[in-house]
């Protein structure tokens, strides 16, 4: 599905006394199949951008559409659409509430009006994406389970709907390091397999560098930088500015004199320079 | 979300002479205002109530537009107060449908509770509005310190009404975070019949009550790391001392009680 974001602005309490300017005239597109990380400060407006490209938000001025639909206008067609595009919130194992694992991910296909079968298939299968074995977790209840398998079913939740467009907000925030890993190698997963159109925002500078084909980087609520993941880092002082980091592979290949976006990179530009160096040294 | 427009128990910073009076005087302040609403018999009165009313609010420098936005939530039970009363009141019949009988003392009356309904807001809400919560709370466990003679928990109540004020806002946003996050899933919470939504809320209200007793929980653990062990030798840093302008203000009160029980008997004037 292809998104595209037109001139976007979000003003909460609009004429209040606590007026604020979340979003201020943002656009981009995104095309079918594109991996989009959103990095920024806290407070500088991404997760405000990503509801926006859910529909959950309507703009105070511009739209978002998906497909050449707008968003914010309310119809079936739009219904349709927004059923389309996941959304996964920060934090999503608080919306759990059903009584087992696997009637809770049959809530959304459920109210998409799919049948029973169909939304047990789908379900079934979700979990087996997200690496939760259907057989032996789907009659347990969600609140028994660990944290970071409750964010992979409330995942779950969201890909059973079988989206075009996924947007995960910090799926990554207060896992343990094996959760961490977890959720990545899903996404990538989900990423092979579905082909999906996914916005991802972060604040691990090495996960966006990992997976992303485009960065958008947002500052008080202005998009700031728009490009891949090689032309945003490579502008330190401004992203420095803005108190954000370089991903650790690059920092790292910068003190050794090399560029570098990911570890797998930074190994191999390691290896050749030590190739390199051992010809010169046999002359 | 109209959730976040929900101003009941927020404190609004300002530096005035209402936010810097003892909360023990406000409360009690707040009290007499709410009795004399209900003492008043003519629209003098109510007319003397107003006036004082906005005297305070532009003393307490808070915009009237924030005051009036706590309103909002409460239209609805103003309106319906206002419509059971018109047609409710029995006396001369005015315009009549079907069984519905609209009458002239019905209106007066429907007006009357209308205008002591929104004063009653308005004067409750500026309580909380300048007054620190931690400041109310000490006022009103001070209030109630010779009650502790009979037996009251006078440091436990204020300490609960003291969290359950603290986590209003904090629940609404969890709430608002939950219905996003539900809606994102397909629901819907804003069609079908009276069935269908109560059954539409336990998606909403079972992670709420789930995040209700977490925060709860660590609340608790929160405190006792800190040694609360409840009201006994309990000692504050900002020991709350009534001073000159609490004076004046109970005197002004006096006036004010006196004034609106005056009113009462004068005749009616329009």
């Amino acid at each position: 599905m292809l998104i595209e974001v037109k001139n976007l602005s979000h003003i909460f309490s609009e004429g209040m006394a606590f007026e604020t300017t979340a979003l201020d005239d943002i656009s981009f597109t995104a095309s079918q199949g594109q991996f989009v990380a959103l990095i920024g400060h806290t407070g500088s407006g991404k997760s405000t951008l990503v509801q926006h490209i859910n529909g959950l938000l309507k703009p105070s001025s511009g739209c978002v559409l998906a497909d050449g639909i707008d968003l914010s206008v309310k119809s079936k067609e739009v219904m349709a659409k927004r059923h389309k595009i996941g959304m996964v919130f920060q934090y999503p194992e608080y919306q759990l509430f059903e009584e087992t694992v696997l009637r809770d991910v049959c809530f959304g296909p459920k109210n998409m009006g799919l049948g029973e079968e169909e939304c047990i298939r789908r379900a079934k299968e979700a979990l087996e994406i997200v690496g939760i074995d259907p057989a032996i977790k789907g009659e347990v209840s969600p609140f028994a389970l660990s944290g970071g398998e409750k964010r992979r079913v409330a995942i779950a939740g969201v890909i059973a709907m079988e989206p075009e467009v996924l947007i995960l907000d910090e799926p990554t925030a207060g896992l343990d390091p094996k959760g961490h890993n977890d959720i990545l190698r899903m996404i990538k997963r989900i990423r092979q397999d579905k082909n999906l159109t996914i916005f991802f925002v972060s604040h691990n500078m090495g996960d966006v560098a990992d997976l992303a084909d485009k960065v958008i980087v947002m500052d008080s609520g202005h998009l700031v930088m728009d490009g891949s993941p090689m032309e945003v880092f490579s502008r330190e002082a401004e992203l420095k500015a803005m108190g954000l980091d370089l991903p650790p592979a690059m920092s790292f290949g910068k003190r050794l004199g090399l560029t570098a976006l990911t570890m797998d990179e930074l190994v191999e530009r390691i290896a050749e320079k030590k190739l390199g160096a051992a010809l010169a040294k046999e002359g | 979300m109209a959730i976040r427009d929900i101003t009941l128990g927020q404190y609004y910073p300002r530096e005035s002479v209402i936010h810097s009076l003892d909360a023990r005087t406000k409360i009690i302040a707040t009290l007499v205002y709410l009795v004399s609403l209900f003492l008043v018999k003519n629209y003098i009165g109510f007319a003397i109530g107003a006036v004082c009313l906005i005297i305070v609010v532009k003393l307490s420098k808070v915009p009237f537009k924030f005051i009036s936005k706590g309103l909002k939530p409460v239209l609805v039970l103003i309106i319906f107060t206002m419509v059971l009363n018109a047609f409710a009141t029995p006396g001369t019949v005015i315009w009549s449908f079907w069984k519905l009988k609209l009458t002239r003392e019905g209106i007066e009356r429907a007006a009357f509770m209308a205008i002591r309904l929104v004063l009653l807001i308005f004067g409750s809400s500026l309580l909380t509005l300048t007054t620190k919560p931690i400041q109310l709370t000490d006022g009103l466990e001070k209030l109630f310190t010779p009650l502790k003679l009979v037996g009251l928990p006078a440091h436990e109540l204020a300490m609960m009404m003291t969290i359950a004020l603290r986590f209003i806002p904090t629940l609404l946003e969890e709430t608002d975070k939950i219905m996003k996050a539900q809606t994102a899933r397909g629901a819907d919470f804003e069609s079908g019949n009276i069935k269908e939504r109560a059954k539409g809320l336990v998606p909403l209200l079972v992670p709420l009550f789930v995040s209700a007793f977490r925060i709860a929980g660590d609340l608790a653990m929160a405190m006792e790391a800190r040694c609360y062990s409840g009201g006994a030798g309990r000692t504050r840093m900002n020991e709350a001392k009534l001073e000159g302008r609490d004076a004046l203000a109970f005197i002004l009160m006096a006036v004010y009680l006196g004034i609106i029980i005056y009113s009462r008997s004068l005749v009616w004037l329009i």
